[in-house]
């Protein structure tokens, strides 16, 4: 105890003492994901350069990035999320969907974060079909902020037509795909916190198309046949905040963005952990010494 | 145990109601979500306004639209509706307001269709005032919205509106 | 202080009320006054954790239906609603979700606890059995609860396991048809799996009053495994062993939380966020984990009545360890032959479970087996085989004098023998 509480000269107070081993506890689990970092980046320091580890089922393991949202502070980059809001918009949902976002959640805080402004004028260039009418006919309507991402295809059966297959919805996208850790791997994701197997596996599978002669060949695809033509190139996408216009960069961004759409309250979630988890280190110390207290006189016989 | 009645709280005190209080905290949090959520979410709280076309709503007409879930009653007033219920003299009513204060423009009324009494939904253009009648316990309204009869306490409620253009009338 | 004192009711009020309902006077002689071993460990612990575990569950679940719709075409969609919409509703969602698996964990201690301690042992035969009865509810309510999201792991989950009732001969394919409501996993069968999943967890704690009750006839087991003789040999149980099982609660909490907090969806798989779709199996279907070394059970048996027959018995014989445990002695401290294939068993259990998370393929397969073999020969051949050749340690003539046993010199003489 005395280690925790030499500097300030808090004395004999326990309070302190149970907090800060509680604090150390997830300072050890940050370092461990500090620590880890670097460790696999050096073993491929690039996407597209060297020959990815292989997983025990021979697929290729996607290699770990920093993310912002990582670890027991994450938060998303604000700017980030507004340049993969961008790649998303005039790329992605060419042909996916994202029919659990609102308008309206890309103003919320703890996401992109435009303005309310923004939302609305940028809501108003989407047609939203409404109705039926006092006719008894639907008819379009420039979009509110209330209302859910328009799919430009009027149902699944009109993608698969037009595409040869359907593209997966985009809003749950980053939690739906992972890969295997294997053992021991595995055992030590949730003391390190490591959840972001999907943003890794989507950012490697945009950067995956390493054969230039065959644009269905993905190096992280299992079984590396792919039906989405190569998606993201140099300068495809104009960013107005100096942000580098590269196919990395824009995959960059919109898997960050990817992982907000999926997980919006990410934010939230951390935020109340780390005080929630605090609280009951305090308060299970202050329960042990009130039980050692309770149970002293039995001891003592 | 006598003596420690005695004796000024000591430390084994201040532990056990310390530690109290932080199960009452602990407990006090775990049940907040629990009740939190039943208050109206977000998409609730988003999908909180409605555009109506007033062009081809005919004089003495009352339209119907659903606003949060509930009727409003959009009511082309007539001449004849307008200066009788301006001319209703305040001591008169139950619920004192006046007429051009429960309108923005005289020949459009705009209110909530509930019932201040039990929440059912009053008919238009029944009772002895022509406005609106309420056919669960008898309360009359005039074709200002106000009570005049009846046991609803309250006039009918007006929404927040406002006139995008002269045919078309935003609600919430 | 210990013993069968009775509640003495001080106001009034309170006698008028207890002499018509005398539910204050059962409360305290239940969990005020009841006499406890002294010596409880804390894995003794996990059965109030276990208690309240189950109303979180309750009260989460009872939460998340107030936003959740059963209908096929809704259920994905009214999920993603309680995680983005809902105020707090991804808090109690995922409070819910990893609760089942801290249920689970819970229980699976509380199990080894009893395995270990021999607390399955007359006189707490019946005791036992209630367990595994609330043991198989659990299971069938988690199961169901998983099928509710309808991801692509519910609806194959679901496909699997109900499938597994078309093995029984002749009426197979009719029962399985009358559980789905169809011809396949459909929305009869969402349906009604939300209707049981919501009405199981009442049972539940039916059930558990029962276990309680029978846990209070004989009292606790203790790490002695001996049976109490004198009131030394017990406390009180407040404010004992609520304090300790206050302190035990805590920390699970903070287990908990870590997981709801920081890594919500590690004990979920990521194809239960594929909206359900009956033209496309994942390539890869696995149970929730704490399914996993029954799974394992049934793909080593390569019969498909057999693998069903082995993954029921390998649950079932839980029920018949009082008598298949040949051993007077309770506790595993006094029986070293028994500790060694106890904690074998446990191994297994786990390999078991790590290979039903694999693909059933190469060595797997015959790890699986080997794995089942031991299982069941350990239940069925070595229990009630080393109740008749061990010879177990001396056992301490008294709990209080295990006790005293345990912490030395320092208070011999305040005992008396």
């Amino acid at each position: 105890m005395s280690l925790f509480n030499s500097g300030k000269g808090r004395g004999k107070s326990w309070v302190p003492g149970i907090l800060a081993a509680g604090l150390l506890f997830s300072v050890s689990c940050i370092s461990a994901f500090a620590v880890d970092e670097p460790k696999v980046t050096a073993e491929v320091p690039s996407p597209l350069a060297a020959e990815p580890a292989q997983s025990e089922g021979g697929h290729p393991v996607p290699p770990r990035q920093q993310w912002s949202f990582a670890g027991p502070f994450g938060k998303y980059d604000r700017a980030q999320l507004q340049r993969g809001f961008q790649v998303f918009r005039e790329v992605c949902s060419n042909c996916h969907s994202a029919k659990f976002l609102a308008f309206r959640n890309l103003a919320d805080p703890g996401g992109p974060h435009f303005s309310e402004a923004q939302v609305k004028a940028l809501a108003a260039t989407y047609k939203v079909k409404d109705g039926p009418n006092d006719a008894g006919e639907m008819f379009e309507r420039p979009g509110r902020p209330s209302d859910y991402f328009p799919w430009v295809f009027a149902n699944p059966q009109a993608a698969v037509s037009a595409l040869g297959a359907l593209p997966p919805d985009m809003s749950v996208l980053a939690k739906a795909r992972t890969y295997q850790r294997g053992f021991p791997l595995f055992l030590l994701d949730p003391i390190i916190q490591y959840q972001e197997h999907g943003a890794d596996y989507i950012y490697a599978l945009l950067n995956g198309y390493t054969h230039p002669d065959d644009p269905s060949w993905n190096e992280f695809m299992p079984g590396h046949k792919i039906g989405m033509p190569k998606p993201l190139s140099d300068g495809l996408v104009a960013y107005t905040d100096g942000a580098p216009q590269t196919a990395e960069q824009y995959a960059k961004d919109v898997t960050a963005y990817l992982m907000w759409m999926a997980e919006p309250k990410l934010e939230d979630r951390k935020k109340y952990g780390f005080r929630v988890i605090a609280f009951l280190i305090v308060f299970a110390g202050m329960l042990y010494f009130v039980k050692r207290r309770v149970w002293s006189d039995v001891h003592g016989h | 145990m006598a003596t420690a009645t005695i004796d000024a709280p000591t430390r084994r005190d201040f532990l056990f109601i310390a530690t109290g209080a932080m199960g009452v905290v602990a407990a006090g949090s775990i049940l907040w979500p629990l009740i939190d959520q039943m208050n109206p979410d977000a998409s609730t709280l988003a999908a909180a306004s409605t555009e109506v076309d007033i062009g081809n709503i005919a004089e003495g007409q009352i339209v119907t639209v659903k606003w949060r879930g509930k009727p409003v009653f959009i009511r082309h007033r007539t001449k004849k509706e307008i200066t009788d219920s301006e001319a209703v003299p305040l001591s008169e009513l139950r619920d004192p307001q006046t007429d051009q204060s429960r309108v923005q423009k005289p020949e459009w009324l705009v209110v909530i269709g509930i019932c201040t009494h039990l929440g059912c939904v009053p008919i238009g253009h029944e009772g002895q005032y022509d406005g609106w009648f309420c056919p669960c316990h008898g309360s009359v309204y005039d074709t200002s919205g106000r009570i005049r009869q009846g046991p609803a306490p309250l006039n009918l409620a007006i929404p927040p509106y406002k006139f995008v253009s002269d045919t078309k009338l935003s609600i919430g | 202080m210990s013993g069968s004192s009775t509640y003495i009711p001080k106001s009034g009020l309170a006698r008028w009320f207890e002499s018509r309902l005398p539910i204050i006077g059962l409360i305290h002689s239940s969990f005020i006054v009841f006499p406890t071993p002294r010596n409880l460990n804390y894995w003794w612990t996990f059965g109030g954790i276990l208690t309240f575990m189950l109303v979180a569950q309750i009260a989460t679940g009872v939460v998340l239906v107030m936003h959740y719709t059963p209908e096929v075409t809704l259920a994905f969609a009214s999920v993603e609603h309680i995680m983005r919409n809902v105020n707090y509703g991804w808090l109690i969602r995922y409070a819910h979700a990893n609760g089942a698996s801290m249920f689970f964990i819970a229980v699976y201690i509380h199990m080894l606890r009893g395995l270990y301690y021999g607390s399955y042992k007359a006189p707490r035969e019946v005791l036992w059995i209630i367990g595994v009865i609330i043991y198989l509810l659990m299971m069938a309510t988690g199961f169901m609860g998983y099928v509710l999201p309808w991801g692509q792991m519910s609806f194959w989950g679901a496909t699997v396991i109900t499938s597994l009732f078309s093995a029984i001969p002749f009426v197979g394919d009719t029962i399985t048809t009358w559980l789905w409501g169809g011809f396949a996993v459909d929305n009869p069968t969402l349906n009604r799996f939300f209707s049981l999943h919501y009405l199981l967890p009442f049972m539940i704690a039916g059930v558990v009053v029962l276990h309680i009750w029978a846990l209070h006839v004989p009292g606790s087991n203790n790490p002695a495994g001996l049976d109490v003789k004198t009131p030394k040999d017990t406390l009180p149980f407040h404010p004992y062993f609520t304090i300790k099982d206050g302190f035990g609660l805590a920390c699970f909490l903070i287990f908990f939380s870590w997981f709801v907090f920081y890594v919500p969806n590690y004990l979920g798989h990521a194809d239960n966020y594929i909206e359900a779709n009956p033209m496309q199996t994942p390539a890869h279907i696995v149970p929730e984990w704490y399914y996993l070394p029954f799974y394992a059970i049934l793909r080593s048996i390569p019969s498909k009545l057999g693998g069903v027959i082995a993954m029921f018995g390998a649950i079932l014989v839980f029920a018949f360890l009082p008598w298949l445990d040949t051993s007077r002695v309770r506790s595993a401290a006094y029986r070293p032959v028994y500790r060694f294939f106890f904690w074998v068993f446990v191994a297994c259990v786990l390999l078991l479970g790590y290979i039903g998370s694999r693909p059933p393929e190469g060595g797997a397969v015959l790890a699986g087996r080997l794995l089942t073999a031991y299982y069941f020969i350990y239940f069925l051949v070595i229990l009630p085989l080393i109740g008749l050749f061990e010879t177990p340690r001396e056992l301490p003539a008294s709990i209080a004098d295990a006790v005293l046993g345990k912490q030395g010199a320092v208070s011999t003489e305040a005992v008396t023998h």
